[in-house]
């Protein structure tokens, strides 16, 4: 079988490539020790690039659109945790096979792959779509004035803050051809009946209504000022914007501003990062012949493998040890 | 047990242990064997012959601009119908003339074809293939199959880059650089925001990053991992440092552009707006379809990061190769080798930080651009030495002036104009009045055009008969280098002129509606039309060539050109796993004419 | 290694037995096994310590940002150093980084500089 995959398909064929499992003398390493610390290193000036790209944009931000407090903190710290157990747990695999111990290390590698699994999950389940369904009107400046109840300008004049320009929350009515009516009405039908109100559509066909954030219902309270830890409840204060009003209005996408641009380009590379981690991990978990069936044969060999997928797992931890402060928290 | 055919020396003892490799290998099939095939050899071949049509077809895409250029609005003589047929309305006019958006789209895909699918794929990846892994002893790269995954990388962009020609609106019409905000809205009005030549454009470059960055991890690990014992760092051959250091610039610079090329993505596609302005006025009105606070000057400092760095990994593989036919057609040692290894380095070190003396013109202030200016100037030095030290090669040898030599010889005063001609447009103050003319094109195609190009046709030369086990003919590479080099300088020098003239890069009439200005050296383009023309009628004598000699030429042996680096130690061609005999070596790359010894080159390996 | 040109041309063929002892160094590996608990432990709590600090006002916000920035380079420096094995690694692969990290700053500082250094209104007269 395995000639005849090697006939056909070359790739899979084995080629007497020296220092594939045994260390070079002079250098102390196995070719894909260096190879992998080379794509890390290429992976850093990807990430940089993405970073820098974030810090240009945010330093080049005018005060007032460089959004903060919008994504669900326990969540993430939830998350970061799981990545960080992941991590502990794949040197463990790798130090299990070290040790000959192809029981712990099947163990450990699945509570890794479990661990990836969970992250995923909740990033694409819970924490993307949760975005998706809040909306957030940019109000133009010469307008702020009409909404000063939910920006609260005034009062973070005073206390020497950055200005206000959007009123975020859920969408419940919007104008008359937005893209954005399928998912208002749902909303409203939603509002209806949770508090009974009807008053939530507005008959005026250039209106976005808005069931507003905590922070829009209050704006000029002193509490509002700094970050909560526990998202709070959406207030049942509406807000109703007339479009001409309106600079841009958005769900938190992508295209919302380039906030949420660079947080869906960075977490959703970072996605990939992980699911082809996850990927990997999963054929060096199964008795593929490259994976656990290779333990039979070259168990130092399969160590390599498991601490080069590793090393690459540890630097995914590490760009999210980066990605949680800058957009959940600052 | 078969051992290879060829085996003439010494006792195989890798092949009792891991025969299999040999004697597998005539079992395979064409598809096998040419076609998806993980040796190192075949894929540098895959990588140079592709590379080596793009270079020809991103030519022609130029010359059809340069007879445009010289009589505008004129129908293409001969291939004008043709061209309408098979680039459609929106490039050709139904009489067979080039519009302005063809202009546009031939532009943007005569740099990017030439640099991303043609010089680099040649340069760094074909010859970088076929020569380094014999050059230092190994028996192949250090990862095969990732080498194979690259060159699939680099297809499948070669395919997809290809086929954004026929989609609706044409290919990429933003220039090689895909400056947005121009790129940003280029083909979105009305149009598929997936189906149109920047999107897809983008897409082919995410692919051809990738092929890079996978290539040079390989480059980089087998230089590292599987030189032959013996082998130290200062007895590599200069073609191997080269290499090297061109893999890194590609390890590190290429992810900033991929980082880049996604944000442009999203903002094509998903109305992100990283480069995109707020208040971006498209004809009369403000643009809605972005969310506004990016800028496009953040582009600029993530493209250029890629592509200054992109220049040297042009220039650098060249250098290899005309070092080493210099040193062997000297038949001298290289004249400062271990300057030259330190210059490559820094040269290297220092393309990093030089970017945006390319952005002089976006309000750069005082400050930043004094900074560029002074990395800019310091990164001549390595280059002059790099230069000085050829130059100096030659001195005193006895010169064998066949063909290789003579694309080698003629690389040296090319390179040199092309890199002189820089050092004015490194000065802030000058850049404001050459930016975006002629002068700079003529200056950074003297570096890749009769620079690199003509490294590469040395490189042909030299290694086609290590290839093929034939030499290409001696007398058709004289008609196609004594041709090559007077048309390209009737192509290039004119172009100084009218420069600084202040004749503009993007002039689709080459200069008729600004008479006023262009006038005085309007009469240059008719010079570089016909140079153009004449040229690729001596490329025609080299395609001749080297297909004919393929199977005409005259059958060599191991070492035709009685070299001493490892390469020319293999059987001819070289067979699967590339050696027949023990390696070990003894002494460093260029020892040629060493007093006393019988013949006038000592290779690596022997003993004495 | 009978041979000079064994090295590269051939790999000692390892006994089937010896390749599936545990190698020499295993009660080295367990004894990093604690240190690695110890470091996953000192990860957690340094984010619950950032998540923390987040609250607490620096006085300014860029402070609030230097303060989280350098908590998680300590997290970061601590997963590349024990978890990733940079403690002690071989210098090859130090030198590459050492370069990685200097053009990946340089990409940072430079674009921060080109951005703060610009000729007045121009650049941001588009705000």
């Amino acid at each position: 079988m395995s000639n005849l995959i090697s006939k056909y398909f070359p790739l899979f064929t084995d080629k007497e490539v020296p220092h594939t499992v045994q260390a070079r003398p002079d250098t102390g390493l196995y070719s894909a020790k260096l190879g992998i610390w080379l794509f890390l290193a290429s992976e850093v000036m990807l990430f940089g690039g993405l970073f820098s790209a974030y810090i240009f944009l945010r330093i080049g931000a005018e005060p007032g659109y460089w959004p903060s407090g919008l994504l669900n903190v326990p969540v993430g710290t939830m998350n970061t945790a799981i990545l960080i157990i992941s991590s502990v747990t794949v040197v463990f695999a790798w130090a299990a096979l070290k040790m000959r111990q192809l029981g712990k290390y099947r163990l450990y590698m699945l509570i890794t792959i479990l661990c990836g699994a969970i992250f995923l999950t909740v990033k694409l389940s819970y924490e993307w779509p949760a975005k998706f369904n809040h909306f957030g009107v940019f109000i133009k400046k010469e307008s702020a004035s009409k909404y000063e109840a939910f920006l609260g300008n005034k009062h973070l004049e005073v206390t020497g803050q950055n200005p206000r320009w959007e009123i975020t929350g859920h969408l419940l009515d919007a104008p008359k051809g937005s893209s954005y009516a399928h998912q208002a009405e749902h909303n409203a039908e939603h509002f209806a009946h949770e508090t009974g109100r009807h008053d939530a559509v507005t008959p005026a066909e250039d209106d976005y209504v808005i069931q507003v954030d905590a922070v829009n219902a209050n704006p000029s309270d002193k509490d509002n000022d700094r970050p909560h830890f526990w998202p709070r409840e959406t207030s049942t204060t509406l807000a109703v914007i007339n479009a001409k009003d309106v600079e841009s209005a958005s769900v938190f996408a992508p295209r919302h501003s380039t906030y949420f641009a660079t947080y869906f380009l960075i977490t959703g590379l970072h996605g990939l990062h992980v699911l082809g981690g996850i990927l990997v991990f999963l054929y060096l978990w199964l008795p593929f012949p490259g994976g656990t069936g290779l333990y039979k044969t070259n168990p130092e060999h399969l160590a390599n493998r498991v601490e080069i997928a590793g090393l690459f797992w540890h630097f995914v931890d590490l760009v999210w040890i980066f990605v949680f402060p800058i957009f959940y928290l600052l | 047990m078969s051992t290879i055919a060829t085996a003439d020396t010494g006792h195989h003892d890798a092949t009792k242990e891991h025969g299999h490799g040999e004697h597998h290998h005539p079992e395979l099939g064409f598809l096998q064997r040419w076609v998806f095939s993980t040796d190192h050899k075949v894929i540098g071949l895959q990588y140079a012959v592709t590379g080596l049509s793009f270079l020809f077809f991103g030519f022609l895409l130029m010359l059809v601009m340069r007879w445009q250029l010289a009589s505008p609005g004129q129908p293409v003589p001969m291939v004008g119908a043709f061209l309408r047929s098979v680039f459609g309305q929106t490039v050709m006019t139904d009489a067979g003339a080039l519009t302005a958006a063809g202009y546009n789209v031939f532009g943007a895909m005569h740099g990017t074809i030439m640099v991303f699918f043609g010089i680099v794929p040649v340069a760094v990846a074909g010859f970088g293939n076929f020569v380094v892994p014999l050059q230092i002893g190994a028996p192949d790269m250090a990862f095969p199959k990732l080498n194979m995954a690259s060159f699939w990388c680099f297809f499948t962009s070669c395919v997809i880059m290809t086929g954004s020609f026929f989609v609706p609106g044409s290919a990429a019409k933003s220039g090689w650089t895909a400056y947005p905000p121009l790129a940003g809205i280029a083909d979105l009005e009305g149009g598929n925001i997936w189906l149109n030549g920047q999107t897809i454009w983008l897409i082919a470059m995410v692919f051809n990053i990738t092929g890079s960055l996978l290539g040079s991890i390989n480059f980089i690990t087998t230089i590292i991992q599987l030189r032959a014992p013996g082998l130290t760092w200062m007895r590599l051959p200069f073609f191997v440092w080269a290499q090297f250091v061109t893999a890194f610039l590609l390890v590190l610079a290429f992810p900033p552009l991929e980082a880049a090329g996604f944000m442009q993505l999203t903002d094509r596609v998903l109305g992100t707006s990283f480069f995109m302005p707020t208040g971006l006025m498209i004809g009369q009105s403000v643009a809605q379809t972005w969310s506004g606070g990016g800028s496009p000057i953040l582009w600029q400092h993530l493209f250029w990061f890629l592509a200054h760095p992109e220049v040297y990994v042009l220039i650098l593989p060249a250098i290899g190769i005309v070092s080493e036919v210099v040193a062997n057609n000297t038949r001298k040692p290289l004249h400062g080798y271990k300057a030259m290894v330190y210059s490559v380095f820094v040269l290297g070190f220092l393309s990093f930080i030089v970017w945006a003396h390319h952005m002089y013109m976006t309000g750069m202030g005082a400050k930043v651009a004094a900074f560029f200016q002074v990395t800019t100037i310091m990164i001549s030095v390595p280059s002059v030495i790099l230069l000085t030290s050829l130059l100096m090669s030659l001195w005193g040898g006895s010169i064998r002036f066949n063909t290789p030599m003579l694309f080698a010889t003629a690389f040296l005063p090319m390179f040199g104009l092309g890199g002189l001609t820089g050092i004015p447009l490194a000065f802030n103050a000058v850049d404001l009045f050459l930016h975006d003319t002629y002068y700079v094109i003529g200056h950074f195609h003297y570096v890749v055009a009769p620079g690199t190009i003509f490294g590469l046709f040395a490189g042909v030369y030299f290694w086609y008969p290590k290839v093929t086990g034939r030499k290409m003919s001696e007398f058709l590479g004289h008609v196609h280098f004594w041709g090559s080099l007077i048309t390209i300088n009737g192509i290039f020098f004119p172009m100084f002129l009218q420069g600084m003239a202040g004749v503009h890069r993007r002039w689709y009439d080459g200069g008729v509606t600004y008479e006023q200005l262009a006038g005085p050296v309007l009469h240059w383009n008719m010079v570089m039309t016909v140079s153009a023309g004449l040229l690729a009628l001596f490329q025609l004598v080299f395609i001749w060539n080297f297909f004919t000699s393929w199977k005409l030429g005259q059958k060599v042996g191991r070492n035709p050109w009685d070299a001493t680096t490892l390469d020319w130690d293999t059987p001819t061609p070289p067979p699967h796993g590339n050696f027949d005999k023990p390696l070990m070596v003894y002494r460093g790359p260029y020892e040629y004419s060493v007093p006393g010894h019988p013949t006038d080159f000592i290779p690596q390996t022997e003993k004495v | 290694m009978s041979a000079p040109h064994t090295d590269h041309s051939s790999q000692p063929v390892l006994d089937s037995s010896s390749i599936h002892d545990v190698p020499a160094n295993a009660a080295e590996i367990a004894s990093h096994a604690v240190e690695y608990l110890k470091v996953g432990a000192a990860l957690l709590v340094l984010t619950g310590v950032t998540v923390g600090l987040s609250y607490v006002d620096f006085g300014s916000r860029n402070m609030n940002i230097v303060v989280g920035m350098i908590v998680a380079t300590i997290k970061a420096g601590l997963v590349a150093a024990i978890f990733m094995h940079l403690k002690g690694e071989k210098i090859t692969i130090w030198r590459f980084l050492v370069m990685t990290g200097i053009f990946a700053a340089g990409l940072f500082f430079l674009t921060y500089l080109a951005h703060s250094d610009p000729i007045s209104g121009t650049f941001h007269a588009t705000h």
